[in-house]
């Protein structure tokens, strides 16, 4: 695998937590590359460290120790991390992110919240037109409704459109099918794909679902802060 | 395109009741502010007018309470004290005096007068002197008695107006049983006198047996002359006092100032009712939106742009609240005349409530600022809001 094609890499990150007395290690030596354009999922029971890895890889938070690298630059260095304010100019233009719950703002339209980034942010080469996005996700016919009108799978289409906005090089989805039904699950890990597909969009997949994690090219499976499987 | 304004306002109106009541709040304080500030100037312009308006710069008044002899230039008092007519002549003799008119004051309660009776206050008056000194009164019916000693009246505007009288009708002097002609009726002055019945001074000291006593003596300086040196000549004179124009404007103006710092203390006390109110809605709103705002700040939302969203919210109720009070300040100005009229036992003349669009604009600025005070503290907490700590909030 060439260096360039390899967008994110994570040495040997640890996290550790202090809860009064006790002491709790969530992330115990992951180390692991992402190429560019991958589709990655990560499963494995709750409290098994998929979440904390994310918000580390998606520099929502700093590792313990560790070294994680990004677009070929050093992030953190032997834990040493960034401040909130850099690590705030870094997610803005890397990564998209999408939560469990949709966050969209039941006061503005689908294409206000679609848009939303710009109100803080516009990256060069970030979609001009809501439209655009709205289209690939299947929501050209929803732009003048209200959050409040929408089922839970097109909310969750509009969070994914909003996420794409800024054209980031990652798009960061944690449990985004968890309020979810079977049927409205499987539409998203199918969106997730063709956006992977034909946008040529990196993706990393937080999930339960292991039909949802089937979406993904690379499934990686932590237990207890480790990475025990691959496939 | 969205920009931070439009998603600001559009916050708003997710808790459309919680921000309904917070611009109600706003815009009481804000109209209390403006009202209360209007008073101020409008209240002390109105005085300053019906001094101005009284026709004489110097009176002399029985020696007793300056401020007595303060009320007694604008408004008969209860209680008056009395002087010989024969300090007119001593007063004419000097140099300065241009003219000199003798006034007695008398109050009578009239039980029939009102819903529970007033006083009604008496002006007797030099039928000679008096009108060439009050040259800016004019008559909407009739003229100035026909003689010295004549039992006759004249009403000022309202006076007229409340006890219902024209020309030609008879005034009843309550406890005394005895009827006076009306012979005029003034047009409104916009001063004092439009609240006087003005009667030929030796008849009223006749029906009230004062015969030669006299309660002021208004007194006309030379233009050149200098009052400062009257006003010294004058104190030689025994038993009186001297009140200088500028000393009962200054002596009121004093009481006004005290006054003025209450109602602007109050007006202080409705700002910060309207700055807790303020900080309370907002604080609540980004409490409530949290995890939204960490979700703003992963989207890639900088603590500036939380900052000033959240300030731009506080700004907008402020506005529309302040917007809201002023106007209300501005429209209901006369409402609020009228009944702080109801409550002042002595109120000048002319407009009570000014308020001009200088006032109006320094009102809004106010409030607005007070808002922008308001918003830091909700602000500042939204801004420190971290992705992550939302993040963690939305697993629990």
């Amino acid at each position: 695998m060439k260096a360039a094609d390899i967008i994110l890499e994570a040495r040997n990150l640890t996290k550790v937590y202090h809860r009064g007395s006790e002491t709790v290690t969530a992330l115990d030596g992951i180390s692991l590359k992402v190429k560019r354009g991958e589709f990655l999922a990560f499963i494995g029971p709750s409290g098994s460290g998929k979440t904390t890895l994310v918000n580390i890889l998606g520099c929502l938070d700093n590792p313990t120790s560790g070294t994680l690298i990004l677009c070929g630059r050093d992030i953190v260095r032997q834990g040493k991390g960034l401040t909130e304010s850099r690590l705030t100019r870094i997610r803005r233009e890397v990564f998209g992110y999408v939560f469990q719950k949709f966050y969209l703002i039941p006061t503005l339209t689908v294409a206000e919240n679609i848009m939303l980034p710009f109100a803080f942010f516009r990256k060069a080469g970030g979609l001009c037109d809501p439209l655009e996005a709205a289209r690939l996700l299947g929501l050209e016919k929803r732009l003048n409704h209200k959050p409040g009108e929408l089922s839970g799978g097109e909310m969750q289409r509009v969070a994914i459109a909003r996420a794409m906005v800024n054209n980031p090089e990652i798009i960061l989805a944690d449990e985004p099918t968890g309020n979810l039904d079977t049927a409205r699950s499987r539409e998203i890990g199918q969106t997730l794909s063709r956006l992977n597909r034909e946008k040529g969009l990196t993706i990393i997949l937080v999930t339960h679902n292991l039909e949802l994690a089937r979406s993904a090219q690379r499934v990686l499976e932590l237990r207890d802060g480790r990475l025990v499987r691959r496939s | 395109m969205i920009s931070i304004y439009q998603v600001a306002a559009k916050n708003l109106l997710r808790k459309r009741t919680r921000s309904l009541l917070t611009v109600v709040g706003i815009a009481l304080s804000a109209w209390v502010l403006v009202s209360l500030l209007g008073f101020n100037r409008g209240y002390e312009n109105a005085l300053s007018k019906d001094i101005d308006n009284m026709g004489f710069q110097v009176l002399v008044a029985a020696k007793g309470c300056p401020y007595e002899a303060a009320t007694l230039m604008l408004k008969g008092g209860t209680g008056l004290r009395y002087m010989n007519q024969s300090v007119t002549k001593a007063i004419l003799s000097h140099p300065e005096v241009e003219q000199v008119t003798p006034m007695l004051m008398q109050a009578v309660f009239d039980p029939n007068k009102g819903e529970d009776g007033s006083l009604t206050a008496y002006l007797g008056v030099d039928p000679v002197t008096f009108p060439p000194m009050k040259a800016f009164l004019k008559f909407k019916q009739g003229g100035w008695f026909t003689g010295q000693d004549a039992r006759q009246a004249v009403m000022g505007y309202e006076a007229a107006e409340l006890e219902q009288r024209e020309v030609g009708d008879s005034i009843l002097i309550p406890e005394k049983n005895i009827e006076l002609k009306v012979v005029g009726i003034l047009a409104r002055s916009g001063t004092q006198d439009d609240g006087t019945i003005f009667v030929p001074i030796k008849t009223l000291q006749g029906i009230f047996d004062k015969n030669d006593k006299l309660t002021g003596i208004g007194i006309k300086v030379n233009k050149k002359a200098d009052i400062a040196a009257l006003e010294q000549k004058l104190y030689d004179l025994p038993d009186v006092q001297v009140v200088s124009l500028a000393q009962v404007k200054q002596t009121i103006m004093s009481l006004v100032s005290t006054a003025k710092i209450m109602v602007l203390s109050i007006a202080l006390i409705a700002i910060l009712i309207a700055m807790v109110g303020v900080i309370n809605t907002i604080l609540m709103s980004v409490l409530e939106r949290f995890r939204e705002i960490g979700i703003l700040k992963s989207m890639g939302a900088m603590p500036w742009d939380v900052f000033r969203m959240i300030w731009v919210e506080t700004v907008i109720l402020c506005l529309l609240g302040g917007g809201l009070g002023v106007g209300l300040g501005l429209v209901l100005s006369k409402v609020t005349d009228l009944l702080i009229r109801r409550l002042l036992p002595y109120a000048p003349t002319g407009s009570l409530i000014l308020i001009d669009g200088g006032l109006a604009l320094v009102t809004l600025a106010a409030v607005v600022g007070v808002g922008l005070i308001s918003g830091l503290y909700p602000a500042w907490r939204a801004a420190r809001v971290r992705p992550l700590e939302s993040i963690r909030a939305e697993g629990d």
